[in-house]
């Protein structure tokens, strides 16, 4: 039981660390939302699994299962909310949006005027 | 489990320097708030590993409050951005 929480509380607290180098290293808005969000609730759902084995009481598990419930819940939302927000703010860069037809017609011109 | 523990607490303090460089430097209000969000996360994390370590489930009400207010703040500031530009 004690290898199984250790392996379940080192993965959480390594999807922590990758979390936060995603924060840090991403180029966008959008990018650090996505690496925030996700790795941070699957590093918290393992790290209450590995906790949950080995606190005792009915009461312990029962407020683990509820951080949760309200994580998985909640973090979807509050992403969705702050990417809405920077959407609509103009935080929406030149290197996230990917649009062939502009980059091709550009180039023709260019040709063109070459 | 205290070895265990201790590896625990020096992964997420990494990954909460980085958060916090990014929490201080970062461009827009939405990229603080993401910061602070995953901050808060981490935090709560510590609060697991901290009560799997002890084995008692002391601070485990924490978590639940931490996580409420956190998912509040974050929606609030997020309708900011939105009124306010970022």
């Amino acid at each position: 039981m004690t290898a199984v929480a250790s392996f379940l509380l080192l993965a959480g607290c390594a999807l922590a660390l990758l979390a936060g180098v995603g924060v840090l290293r991403l180029h966008d808005v959008f990018g650090r939302i996505h690496a925030a969000t996700k790795p941070g609730s699957l590093g918290l759902l393992l790290v209450c699994i590995g906790a949950g084995l080995m606190v005792e009481g009915v009461t312990a598990t029962t407020q683990l299962v509820a951080v949760v419930v309200l994580q998985f819940f909640t973090a979807p939302v509050g992403a969705h909310l702050v990417g809405r927000a920077a959407y609509h703010s103009g935080l929406l860069g030149s290197r996230t949006v990917l649009d062939e037809g502009i980059d091709r017609d550009a180039d023709a011109g260019s040709a063109e005027s070459d | 489990m205290i070895t265990v523990s201790v590896i625990c607490f020096v992964l997420l303090s990494l990954g909460a320097i980085a958060t916090t460089i990014r929490l201080v430097s970062g461009p827009s209000l939405a990229d603080r708030l993401i910061a602070a969000d995953l901050l808060l996360t981490m935090f709560v994390m510590g609060i697991a590993v901290q009560a799997a370590r002890t084995g008692d489930g002391l601070y485990l009400p924490v978590m639940i409050v931490v996580a409420l207010v956190g998912f509040l703040g974050t929606s609030i500031v997020a309708r900011l951005i939105e009124k306010r530009g970022g």
